[in-house]
């Protein structure tokens, strides 16, 4: 790979109690490009998402083996700060969670909980973040009105502003488009292609189409197993493996 | 149940050719109509959709289902009715005695001295401070432990201290009175040196330990069902656990928390055993926490019986109850409220 990574995962299983989902995932996540993941429903790409952030954390009798270097560091060792890794690692997710607050709030939320009181530097990264998800045109002039007015895909691109705003490195995408409809998911994509000048983009998606449009690199899981990764246009016009082949040509899945 | 399930799936699964041949082992199993049914699977569906010529149309049915529940619904409404319209029969002919600004007001209950007085605010501020006090004790222990329930502990401790919780409140309150007459008051006659371990501050804590479980338990269902998405939202914005819960997740659940404590608090006013037996029964305003004092319930319940059949004394018993009426109606009428307010808001609907 010609691009510096980001990411490296190593030798990654992962069980559910007795349920291993993940086997040995060896994958290295280039940075400032966007990564898509791709599979049929449970092949485990989203669990593998939420292990680069330690989301799986929060259910109980998970267990987690190999190594997520994540610049030189590996993420699941012990004396990793979770909170620091997810402020480092945001994530935006498949169906949009604004808090039931203002608009103005929900971006920043990142800055309050840090506790960072200077107003004005809050009101200029809220003002960055709102233009740099395509919001600000939209909400500017009731950024004190709640969240939960604006459409589906106002608030998911508000979930992206929130994620933005706190200027993580990485920022992972858990389908983000698939609860929208397409002329919001359009905007999503081409927000998606604008952010990967500065992050560095993984995203899950069950939408081939999606992930051949906005991903410089695909990785294609199934049954919990890597099986291909590879530069986009290599797996979507001349995959190496024969299931790839058969799941992006739609012969099952 | 079981046999039931079994039926349906078979007759989804055989495809009808096959349900003649090997399958006369199951055939039983099935009852005539459902074979039946599997018989007319080719013929046209019109014959599969008309009643079964029963004696009364399904219409009919429905309908008298319908009323016999809309009855069922009207017998409670009817019976808070008619209780309200009797408690203001007996409690109205007070206010030919005594303005109702004085029996609001005054300050002296002797309802049976010569000429007797018929002042409730001793009793009304012994309510109040009572129930205010006692939610002192019970809304942080209350909220705090359901924020433990639901957001802290491991899935087997809920398991395990939830019912235990809840069971407080299927304590008889007799039994709580009880508790705090013999254990309580003694304790705190002996270690606080008081004249009495009957009151105020003793019946607080009795009537916390009753109103513990309605607040913890609503509240807790309330932060429960916060949806997991917003927890995660705040999470992984890099949120530590105790900011997601001040942040996030009481902001979401205030509904219905506000309703678990108020309930609670209403609870507390209206409850008249445990007031009852350790309050102190003294009808003055007290002082100091430590005061005996006594609650408009637990003067109706001590002067019922001793007061003459349509005396003045009497009617004023029912005033007080009037009183607690409008109190718990105001309690419930705020709980209502603010849980239509601040409906729980989730992740997004669509």
């Amino acid at each position: 790979m010609e691009h510096k990574k980001k990411i490296q995962v190593k030798d990654l299983d992962f069980f559910y109690g007795e349920n291993q989902v993940l086997y040995n995932i060896n994958l290295d996540i280039p940075e400032k490009k966007v990564t898509a993941l791709i599979g049929p429903s449970g092949c485990g790409k989203s669990t593998f998402l939420r292990c680069l952030n330690r989301m799986n954390d929060l259910i109980p009798g998970i267990k987690v083996r190999g190594k997520i270097i994540l610049d030189g560091q590996d993420i699941y060792d012990t004396g990793v700060d979770v909170v620091k890794l997810r402020s480092k690692v945001g994530m935006v997710f498949q169906k949009p969670n604004p808090f039931p607050k203002s608009i103005f709030e929900n971006v920043a939320y990142g800055f309050r909980i840090k506790g960072i009181k200077d107003k004005d530097f809050i009101d200029e990264r809220v003002k960055t973040s709102l233009r740099m998800a395509g919001l600000w045109e939209e909400v500017h002039d009731r950024l004190s009105s709640s969240a939960l007015g604006l459409s589906g895909g106002q608030q998911q691109r508000l979930c992206i502003a929130r994620a933005v705003a706190v200027e993580p490195e990485v920022l992972l995408m858990d389908e983000p488009a698939s609860a929208l409809d397409p002329i919001a998911t359009k905007k999503i994509e081409e927000l998606i292609y604008e952010l990967k000048k500065e992050f560095t983009i993984v995203i899950v998606t069950h939408n081939m189409q999606q992930a051949a449009r906005v991903a410089d690199y695909t990785a294609f899981f199934l049954m919990g197993k890597l099986i291909e990764f590879d530069k986009t246009e290599n797996i979507f016009t001349s995959p190496r493996k024969k299931e790839t082949e058969d799941y992006i040509t739609g012969r099952f899945g | 149940m079981k046999k039931r399930s079994i039926q349906n799936s078979i007759s989804k699964i055989i495809p009808m050719p096959l349900a003649f041949s090997p399958l006369w082992p199951f055939i039983p199993i099935c009852n005539l109509r459902d074979f039946s049914l599997l018989l007319n699977k080719g013929r046209s569906p019109n014959t599969q959709i008309q009643g079964e010529g029963s004696l009364l149309s399904y219409k009919t049915k429905d309908n008298i289902i319908k009323y016999l529940f809309f009855l069922c619904a009207l017998v409670s409404v009817l019976v808070l009715g008619l209780i309200v319209y009797f408690l203001f029969i007996e409690g109205v002919p007070i206010f030919k005695v005594v303005s109702f600004k004085d029996f609001l007001f005054g300050k002296y209950w002797y309802p049976t001295s010569d000429p007797p007085s018929f002042g409730i605010l001793p009793l009304f501020l012994g309510s109040i401070y009572v129930t205010g006090l006692s939610s002192v004790f019970s809304i942080p222990l209350g909220v705090l432990t359901a924020i433990y329930l639901a957001e802290i502990a491991n899935p087997k401790t809920r398991s395990i201290i939830k019912p235990i919780i809840e069971l407080l409140a299927a304590l008889p309150s007799v039994v709580i009175g009880f508790f705090g007459m013999v254990v309580v008051a003694p304790f705190l006659q002996k270690y606080l040196d008081l004249d009495t371990g009957l009151n105020m501050f003793n019946a607080a804590l009795m009537l916390a330990f009753m109103s513990i479980p309605t607040i913890c338990s609503i509240s807790e269902d309330a932060i429960y069902s916060v949806p997991r998405e917003l927890k995660e939202g705040s999470l992984a914005l890099g949120a530590t656990h105790l900011q997601t819960i001040i942040r996030v997740i009481l902001p979401a659940s205030i509904s219905g928390i506000s309703t678990g404590v108020i309930l609670g608090m209403s609870r507390a006013i209206g409850e008249t055993m445990v007031v009852l037996m350790v309050a102190g029964g003294a009808a003055m305003i007290p002082e100091s926490i430590f005061d005996p004092v006594r609650p408009m319930p637990a003067s109706i319940a001590a002067e019922m019986g001793e007061a003459p059949y349509h005396s003045e004394h009497y009617f004023a018993l029912f005033a007080i109850g009037i009183v607690l009426f409008f109190l718990t109606l105001i309690f419930n009428l705020i709980a209502d409220h603010i849980s239509h307010k601040y409906k729980q808001v989730g992740a997004s609907t669509l």
